[in-house]
């Protein structure tokens, strides 16, 4: 189980989350909804080690992770799909995708034929400099990579971005497949209505402190969500 | 995989039986141009091993002036001094780069941004005037007598070495990461990869050949002055691989030809404008600009460098 407990976070002096915690059991979706700058993305950052929180706890089982590097925390399988997908541009999708696996000793084939399965695009363009690739195909990507490192938890970071309404349903089919393998999955959207359908539980932040949870149909039928979120 | 392992043997084999017969046959070659090859070769080392740093893992060193001072003095103190075989001084040289290196390295990698251009930059100053007022190599007098061992055989050997060692390390899990690195570093933290480590790597890596060039070079001329390695030394080096285009290994290694020849052309350019001052940094810069301009990857193509987002 990860879970945070009261995290404050800062960039210089700017408080930027503010005593937030929220806790993702094995094998559950788990969403974090809110605005623009409402600080889902440090949420993730912190988790992932790549910010350092000023109080509070992040554990995961028995690990402490705000004392353990981005490279120590990846290796315990907490894999971050980051925003704005950052695939190593010059490097071809398969090369991107053995960076996934960069930490792994075991046979990785298996795992390449599964996200090939999951997307046939890829398997198509293998040899493909990942820049060149489309935007819905570089995050595409960006979830196959992470994928190749066997996560056991992944952070993804506003996966729906700037694609194409077909393109975003197909992804969030794609997330609540992965979920199904067992893998748990924190997701960070502002695309409320599609993250709260696929999952169990929500949370939603607003300026960086989490002002409500519960179950993702219980937001859905929210109406202070509805409102805010949902545009009416 | 193994055809690249066998073809890395081939290439090996090949290139040092082509070494030993160009070396009987060389002496017999006009020493102008002799000179000029033994020049293309070192900077060919200079600036693949730069190009490791700065193009493969996309740091940004302005040190390699001070790395080669290190290489060319030490060795050059262990030949003069205590007689030490020229190899083995040579490699001594390159260690010793390397220890600096990563003694500059480890407080200035640990960090995202450029603080390891400003860190190589005041290295190298540093550097030259710790050699400026070291009198056991002689100083500001500079260092006289250093035995000539620096053959086409030694050069070209190294240039192999440099060669096969670099993609080796490009097409290796490792090479990989260090790529991923320039790419996108945070990413890379991501998929696990210790980018501190990879990054040290590198730029001791980078370091240690340098000292190795400077060595070469140093058993060349016989003869060492500080002022030979100021800051625009580094410079030149810089301006081989970016012309070159950064990451290609094998752009880089024919812009330091090309770079090596150019100016002797230039000599001619002097004499035809009749100009008493040399010529060769305006075209260097106009060199550049255009580059920039028309080729931003480099002549032969190197990675397309992507706009950050932090
Ligand atoms: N690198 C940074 N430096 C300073 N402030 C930042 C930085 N990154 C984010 N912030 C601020 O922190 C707040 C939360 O940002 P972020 O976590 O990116 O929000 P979200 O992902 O929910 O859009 C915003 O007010 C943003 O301006
Ligand atoms: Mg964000």
């Amino acid at each position: 189980m990860l879970k945070v407990e009261g995290i404050d976070v800062y960039y210089g002096v700017i408080r930027a989350l503010k005593e937030v915690s929220l806790s993702v059991n094995d094998g559950e979706i788990v969403t974090l909804i809110g605005a623009n700058g409402a600080g889902k993305t440090t949420t993730l950052k912190t988790i992932s080690g790549l910010i350092r929180p000023r109080k509070g706890k992040i554990t995961f089982n028995d690990y402490d992770l705000t004392k353990m590097a981005p490279h120590e925390i990846a290796s315990l399988g907490i894999l971050q799909v980051p925003e704005g997908r950052r695939v190593f541009g010059n490097l071809t999708v398969m090369e991107n995708l053995l960076m996934g696996a960069y930490l792994r000793k075991d046979d990785i084939s298996k795992d390449l034929e599964w996200v090939f399965s999951l997307f046939p695009r890829l398997k198509e363009r293998q040899k493909q400099k990942a820049g060149t690739l489309s935007g819905g195909e570089q995050q595409m990507l960006a979830i196959a990579r992470a994928l190749m490192g066997k996560p056991r938890v992944m952070l993804l970071d506003e996966p729906s971005l700037g694609l194409a309404p077909l393109l975003v349903l197909n992804i969030f089919e794609t997330i609540q497949e992965i979920n199904k393998q067992g893998v748990t999955i924190l997701l960070v959207e502002q695309n409320a209505y599609m993250a709260l359908q696929i999952a169990h539980r929500a949370y939603v932040i607003e300026t960086g402190r989490v002002v409500m949870e519960g179950t993702g149909r219980e937001l859905l039928n929210n109406e202070a969500v509805k409102k805010a979120y949902l545009g009416g | 995989m193994e055809n690249l392992e066998r073809f890395r043997y081939i290439f090996f084999i090949f290139g040092l039986v082509i070494i030993y017969l160009v070396n009987i046959i060389l002496p017999y070659i006009n020493p102008y141009y002799f000179q000029i090859i033994i020049f293309a070769g070192i900077n060919i080392v200079l600036a693949v091993s730069l190009n490791v740093i700065n193009g493969l893992c996309g740091q940004f060193s302005l040190g390699h002036a001070g790395f080669m001072a290190v290489g060319a003095y030490f060795s050059s103190f262990l030949t003069f001094y205590y007689k030490v075989p020229f190899p083995l001084a040579l490699i001594a040289g390159g260690v010793l780069a390397g220890l600096i290196g990563l003694g500059v390295g480890v407080p200035t990698l640990r960090l995202r941004g450029d603080y390891l251009a400003i860190a190589t930059l005041g290295m190298g100053e540093i550097i030259r005037v710790i050699l400026f007022n070291l009198d056991i190599v002689g100083g500001a007098r500079g260092f006289p007598g250093i035995p000539k061992y620096t053959s086409f055989f030694w050069v070209y050997l190294v240039v192999m070495f440099v060669l096969v060692s670099s993609y080796s390390l490009l097409k290796s899990p490792q090479g990989r990461a260090i790529l991923s690195i320039r790419e996108d570093e945070i990413a890379s933290e991501a998929m696990g990869v210790n980018t501190t480590r990879f990054k040290i790597f590198a730029f001791i890596f980078g370091a240690f050949w340098a000292g190795v060039a400077g060595g070469l070079w140093a058993h060349y001329l016989q003869f060492l002055h500080p002022s030979s390695f100021t800051f625009m030394k580094s410079v030149e080096v810089l301006v081989m691989i970016v012309l070159g285009g950064l990451g290609s290994i094998s752009g880089v290694a024919i812009s330091a030809v090309f770079l090596t020849i150019l100016p002797e052309l230039l000599r001619y350019a002097k004499v035809l404008f009749n100009t008493t001052v040399d010529p060769r940094m305006v075209i260097y810069s106009l060199l550049l600009i255009l580059t920039m301009l028309l080729r931003p990857q480099g002549l032969l193509g190197g990675y397309r460098r992507k706009v950050k987002e932090q």
